[in-house]
């Protein structure tokens, strides 16, 4: 397999919204001590008068969102995904989405590639809370193409969002095209389906890579779009493909297979195996090495993999 | 600073209040549950910012030169919406709706189902943030809106409550005024004796806050504040309300059992005596 390139989603991210600033007098962007590493700060250089640094106060950088919104503006609020999903939790459900503002919050350092920074840093319960709020879009992007592009396409509605950026640089796996509501298929097959969220998504075409080699031809699909949620494609890879495997940097009690088996159970029950972080906080450790650590190492996936070809009779 | 203002509109203002307080009474009986002991305290600040301070037209609730009034208090509902029904925005008989299923007249106000509510608030220590972003857009959008925000005193026991006054202060926000209504009493008790937030007028200096401290029930006092804000650069205003708790019905002052209790038939109808009212 070729090399791909490596690179920041925080960058895409920050350059996206510059661009948005420049053609849209109306955007404000809102950051909590963070804007370094969010990437915000680009933003702030370009268009100081309408950047607002509020310091360490993640709650009342949602309200004050919430009021900018309902004022009619279009609002990014950034900050590290434990603090906007976990500090600001009643915020973003009350002031951000009960109310209907148009706020967009880009959490940046969702889940275990935090890395250093251990545990009480590591996200890994924001897709379960975001998702649970009616009104909510969420979206995970694999990659820096698809974080601008769907840093772009969150404009394109009146209402709340959270984007969940990985702080690794990751490698490039999308053509940067993102619909929200549709799955990427990345890589067509018909023996099992891999159903991937983040940073996950490339470590599902290496296994599907693996498997091909041996003559298994896995359907790769993300879901950066997790809420609007793509149930057709899901269910077309249930029919299509007999078994799927999910893989998410996210707790697996709550995450993206939880929905993937919930989904499939009520319309088309297939054998679903859920990657995830199991029912532990994270620890500190070099980024990468955190993902086999906590069961997601590539090794294991394959594991994964060959047991649903098991239970579905393709293998023996 | 004293400003004199005509006997005649404090009379007004007064007969206002008057009703404000038995519709409160009737809301919460006939919904069986509600907060009369707050919402009663708040009257008198709501009645003064809705009649004569604010800028609003009930024909057209989004006029983009209105001013604009968050409840962070948003349990103060009943008094809120005969505020704004008697100003207009609704039919007051759409006030025996309240927290019934499917009225516009939610146990606290919503935006998406009234026209007029300008942010919903209910959880405690949010309204004064979205009014520092509302304040924040208008002086960005060169516009002249005003923003008024009604904190509870027990709200001033919420963090969030004072990060929001901390960035109203650093801001400056000249266009923002914080009214709190400080009627001493919280669900559980006195708010000195579960979590004392005195001296919270010296607080408020100490965020930036031009602060002054008025008697919550006297219409001048009010409108004179008000006007003192209005004049205040540089800098936002915070108006300490003294106020009593289920103000104008006797058996529910001072009272914090009557924080959120609906009244039963016997007392709503002796409330209502007492303010010069029937069920």
């Amino acid at each position: 397999m070729a090399e791909r390139r490596v690179e920041s989603l925080r960058d895409a991210y920050g350059q996206a919204l510059v661009e948005l600033g420049e053609r849209d007098a109306n955007l404000v962007v809102l950051d909590a001590d963070l804007s370094g590493s969010t990437r915000t700060a680009l933003f702030g250089k370009r268009f100081p008068e309408r950047f607002f640094n509020v310091g360490v106060m993640e709650p009342t950088m949602m309200t004050m969102a919430a009021g900018l919104a309902l004022s009619g503006r279009t609002v990014f609020a950034s900050t590290f995904a434990i603090f906007a999903a976990g500090q600001a939790y009643n915020m973003v459900r009350q002031s951000v989405c009960y109310n209907r503002a148009n706020v967009k919050i880009v959490a940046t350092h969702g889940g275990l590639l935090v890395g250093g920074d251990g545990g009480t840093h590591q996200m890994l319960e924001d897709i379960a809370l975001m998702r649970g709020l009616p009104g909510m879009t969420v979206v995970v992007p694999a990659d820096a193409p698809t974080t601008r592009s769907a840093t772009f396409a969150v404009t394109d509605f009146d209402g709340p969002a959270y984007l969940r950026l990985t702080r690794e640089n990751l490698p490039t796996v999308t053509d940067g095209r993102f619909v929200l509501g549709q799955a990427g298929e990345l890589r067509a097959g018909s023996d099992l389906t891999l159903v991937a969220v983040g940073a996950l998504v490339a470590r599902a075409l290496e296994v599907a890579e693996e498997l091909h080699h041996v003559g298994v031809e896995a359907r790769v699909l993300d879901f950066a779009s997790v809420k609007p949620f793509d149930e057709k494609a899901l269910l077309k890879a249930a029919r299509e493909t007999g078994a799927i495997l999910t893989l998410e940097e996210h707790s697996v009690l709550t995450g993206l297979g939880a929905l993937v088996a919930s989904a499939t159970g009520e319309n088309y029950p297939v054998p679903v195996r859920r990657l995830g972080v199991p029912d532990l906080f994270g620890e500190s450790g070099e980024p990468w090495g955190l993902l086999d650590r906590f069961g997601l190492s590539k090794a294991r996936a394959l594991e994964e993999a060959w047991e649903l070809l098991r239970v579905r009779g393709k293998v023996h | 600073m004293a400003l004199a203002v005509p006997a005649e509109k404090l009379a007004k203002l007064s007969e206002i209040a008057r009703s404000v307080r038995q519709d409160v009474v009737r809301m919460v009986y006939e919904a069986g549950s509600g907060h009369p002991g707050g919402s009663l305290s708040v009257t008198d600040l709501l009645v003064a910012l809705v009649f004569e301070e604010l800028k609003l037209d009930p024909v057209q609730p989004n006029w983009p030169d209105r001013d604009r009034l968050v409840l962070s208090k948003g349990h103060a509902a009943p008094a809120y919406y005969s505020v704004m029904a008697r100003r207009g925005f609704l039919d007051i008989e759409e006030l025996h709706t309240l927290r019934q299923a499917g009225s516009r007249l939610q146990g606290h106000v919503d935006r998406n189902k009234l026209p007029g509510v300008e942010a919903s608030t209910g959880c405690l220590g949010q309204g004064i943030g979205m009014a520092v972003g509302m304040a924040l857009d208008q002086r960005l959008a060169h516009r002249s809106g005003r923003v008024y925000a009604i904190l509870g005193d027990g709200e001033c026991q919420a963090g969030p409550t004072w990060e929001a006054l901390m960035a109203a202060g650093h801001y400056r926000l000249d266009n923002l005024v914080v009214l709190l209504d400080r009627n001493g009493y919280e669900t559980d008790g006195a708010t000195e004796a579960i979590m004392g937030i005195e001296p919270i007028a010296d607080k408020f200096r100490a965020f930036r806050l031009e602060t002054v401290e008025i008697d919550g029930h006297d219409f001048s006092q009010i409108l004179d504040a008000l006007a003192h804000a209005r004049a205040t650069r540089g800098q936002p205003t915070a108006i300490v309300a003294r106020t009593v708790k289920g103000k104008g019905v006797s058996f529910m002052e001072n009272q914090h059992a009557w924080h959120g209790k609906a009244p039963s038939r016997g007392e709503a109808e002796k409330a209502l005596a007492e303010l010069g009212g029937r069920l």
